[in-house]
């Protein structure tokens, strides 16, 4: 199984919301006026048409967890909550890149195969590679593409469940 | 309204009308506009404000007396934005309330129509929930869901907004197949409140306080939004166990009962403030560990466990951790407790506790609450107003305040015997509360008595709703302590800013409260001396076909106390400087 690397400062709570206009402001303003550090988010519908889940990892360090899950709670349209740590869940983000190819496109397409990251489009100097693993594991795709100049990057944010041996 | 409504207008006042709604409170405008004109067939009273803050805090004012939801109607964009401060108010002072506010026809959401606020999102942060109908079918269900939300749980305001299409006869977006909404039509898949406590953790509860040697039952706003003032009354004769009531609790156990200890906090009475700091067992029921009740939070009941009941979850253990934590209804809570209590042997089988009450006597005994008389000449003490107002009105008057000094005078010096009788701004402190609180507390309990406690800086505030008080005939009274000043704000400059005065005096000179209140159609009286203030209290009870002023002119340099200063903790209780040598 995909075990998470210890990275123990993030909680990641799994909200079910109702699939409604408005709901992700309720769940967002919440966070802002008790002073909770949102890290990351991700957003969309379930299944279910009628219900989306917001993924979202809070620093527990600075974020009463336990107070953060209560007020989410009393939010009408929040219908389930679940919070995950990092070693009962299975955490992906998605990473889109381009990178500079100078001369090292050799290089470059060693690394493409090393983290069997996609490439998506290739221009004359640039190239851009998709990949989507455990949010440790694009720091670390970052680190290594960085020297060759990052030209543009975005991240999604983490999605998670619970791991299916737990 | 008789006949079966074929439009979302109609639909809106059928709906309220299903719901019980009997007075409500509310002034009228363009995207609304609708709306009134069905008003004029139903059964509903509608009371005129002269502001839409007014009808906020009328419709609050009539919850807190009736138990009942308070419902306010006003129109968009600005009437939406002045109702505001009501909506928090109630908010954190957990009053059911449902506020109608018009919008802009829905297809013109967002293009900055004339009068449009995001009325939802601005509103997001003072409400328990809020709806943006967008479909004149969904409003039936919507208003029964409002209806539920505002009154189950921990109580709280919910502020529907309607577009203007969908409300207007002649827009065929008005259409709607009536139904009268039932419970099986809500659609509330994330609302689920508890009542019933778990009896493991109630039994837990009990254990500790047949246990405990000092305990103190610590009594909060919920008690009474629970109806458990009989429940509680009860658990504290079986086990014995003094009572402090909270600003939001007074009078859901009688200050004249030999357990009651009154209010605690910042301007608590000693005994009060004194036996929680030296519990060791605090039974917090409805209550928050608000900060003006904990002081200094890492000083706060040091040696107490915490037994910790609320309806809402999410205060056990927000500011302090509980050693038992119970999320449930207070009332029933409370009857399971005493279940409990009886079950492991009743009242006997406690720890004996009466040395605890006899140290709680000997405090009460020490330190009462006093002031000094003042000399012949000068201006009157406002304690002694209170006191002559409490002493020649009914035990069953409803006293409503504003905020400030004469706010605290009211609260230690009335005395509440009865539930439901003391109406005020707790939470938020909104000045300017009282007399649109009083107008919709005598709205809802028109055989009551009821007096606004006032200072002048809140008068200022919201005084023009004596016109609609007038007009409406709902005749309230008014005693208004007018020091000239902001007093509190004063008080915090005198000892804590070296008496530096900073826009804190009002005016010696205007208004002319007594010109002012008799041009909206009261009565009004001004008092100056201390046998004056009998006589002008028994004039204004006997007056009961319109509004009474009596203006009290009262001394600016009288402080409250006891006080704990800020950041101090309630072991630093600053008692009248009079008491100050009894302090050891």
């Amino acid at each position: 199984m995909n075990a998470a690397t210890p990275n123990q400062q993030w909680h990641t709570i799994v909200t079910t919301v109702e699939n409604k206009p408005g709901v992700l402001a309720r769940v967002s303003g919440l966070f802002s006026r008790r002073n909770y550090n949102i890290h990351s988010l991700a957003v969309a519908p379930t299944d279910d048409e009628r219900f989306s889940r917001i993924t979202f990892t809070v620093d527990v360090e600075g974020t009463p967890l336990d107070q953060v899950v209560k007020q989410l709670n009393k939010l009408i349209n929040v219908v389930d909550i679940q919070e995950l740590t990092p070693a009962d869940s299975v955490e992906r983000e998605l990473m889109l890149i381009s990178v500079r190819l100078g001369d090292h496109r050799q290089e470059l397409m060693e690394i493409v195969d090393d983290y069997q990251a996609y490439v998506l489009n290739e221009g004359d100097d640039r190239i851009m590679l998709s990949w989507s693993a455990r949010p440790a594991r694009l720091d670390e795709l970052e680190e290594r593409l960085r020297p060759f100049g990052i030209v543009e990057l975005q991240r999604t944010g983490r999605v998670a469940l619970p791991s299916l041996d737990n | 309204m008789t006949s079966k409504p074929t439009n979302g207008g109609e639909a809106l006042v059928r709906s309220l009308e299903l719901e019980g709604v009997d007075v409500m409170f509310g002034l009228p405008g363009g995207a609304i506009l609708p709306v009134y004109d069905p008003i004029i067939d139903s059964s509903i009273r509608h009371v005129l404000v002269r502001h839409e803050q007014g009808a906020g805090h009328m419709a609050q004012g009539y919850a807190h007396a009736t138990g009942r939801p308070g419902v306010a109607m006003v129109t968009s964009g600005p009437a939406a934005t002045n109702i505001v401060t009501p909506l928090l108010d109630a908010y954190m002072d957990s009053v059911p309330m449902v506020c109608i506010t018009g919008q802009v026809p829905y297809g013109a959401i967002g293009t900055d129509a004339f009068q449009e606020a995001d009325t939802t999102g601005i509103t997001m942060a003072a409400t328990k929930h809020n709806y943006l109908v967008s479909e004149a079918q969904d409003i039936p269900r919507i208003i029964h869901e409002a209806f539920h939300i505002a009154t189950t749980g921990r109580p709280g305001p919910v502020l529907v907004d309607i577009p203007k299409d969908i409300v207007d006869p002649t827009n065929a977006r008005s259409a709607i197949d009536w139904y009268e909404a039932t419970d099986a039509d809500m659609d509330l898949p994330g609302y689920h409140p508890v009542k019933e406590g778990d009896p493991a953790l109630i039994r837990e509860a009990v254990e500790l306080i047949r246990g405990a040697e000092r305990p103190v039952l610590y009594v909060g706003g919920g008690i009474l939004k629970a109806r458990a003032a009989e429940a509680l009354l009860a658990f504290a004769e079986m086990t014995q166990i003094p009572v402090v009531t909270t600003l939001m609790a007074r009078g859901a156990f009688p200050d004249r009962h030999d357990l009651c200890l009154g209010m605690p906090g910042m301007h608590g009475n000693y005994t009060a403030v004194t036996a929680m700091q030296e519990s060791d067992l605090l039974i917090s029921l409805g209550a928050r560990f608000d900060d003006r009740v904990t002081g200094k939070l890492d000083g706060f009941a040091p040696t107490a466990k915490i037994v910790h009941v609320d309806i809402d979850p999410a205060e056990l253990g927000k500011v302090r951790q509980y050693n038992v934590g119970i999320q449930g209804d207070c009332k029933v809570v409370i009857e399971g407790m005493l279940e409990a209590m009886g079950e492991l042997g009743g009242a006997e089988a406690q720890t004996d506790r009466m040395a605890w009450r006899s140290t709680v006597s000997g405090w009460q005994e020490k330190f009462p609450m006093t002031y000094e008389q003042s000399d012949p000449g000068d201006k009157l003490k406002p304690q002694f107003c209170i006191e002559q107002l409490r002493d020649n009105n009914p035990a069953d008057t409803i006293v409503c305040s504003g905020v400030g000094q004469h706010q605290m005078y009211a609260s230690q010096y009335w005395k509440f015997d009865h539930p439901y009788t003391w109406i005020n701004s707790g939470g938020l402190g909104t000045m300017g509360f009282s007399i649109p609180a009083a107008i919709g507390a005598k709205a809802g309990m028109p055989d009551s008595r009821v007096w606004a406690i006032d200072g002048d800086g809140c008068f200022q505030m919201t005084a023009q709703e004596l016109v609609t008080a007038t007009v409406e005939d709902i005749p309230i009274k008014v005693a208004l302590l007018n020091n000239s000043y902001l007093g509190m704000v004063r008080q915090w400059q005198e000892m804590f800013y070296d008496e530096r005065f900073s826009e804190v005096h009002l005016s010696d000179r205007v208004p002319d409260f007594v010109k002012w209140s008799e041009a909206m159609g009261c009565e009004a009286i001004r008092v100056e001396s201390p046998e004056e203030v009998a006589p002008a209290i028994e004039r204004a009870n006997e007056i009961n076909d319109r509004s009474v002023v009596v203006e009290f002119v009262t001394d600016a340099r009288e402080n409250v106390f006891p006080m704990v200063a800020a950041g101090t903790t309630n072991s630093e209780v600053l008692v009248h400087p009079s008491q100050q040598d009894l302090m050891s």
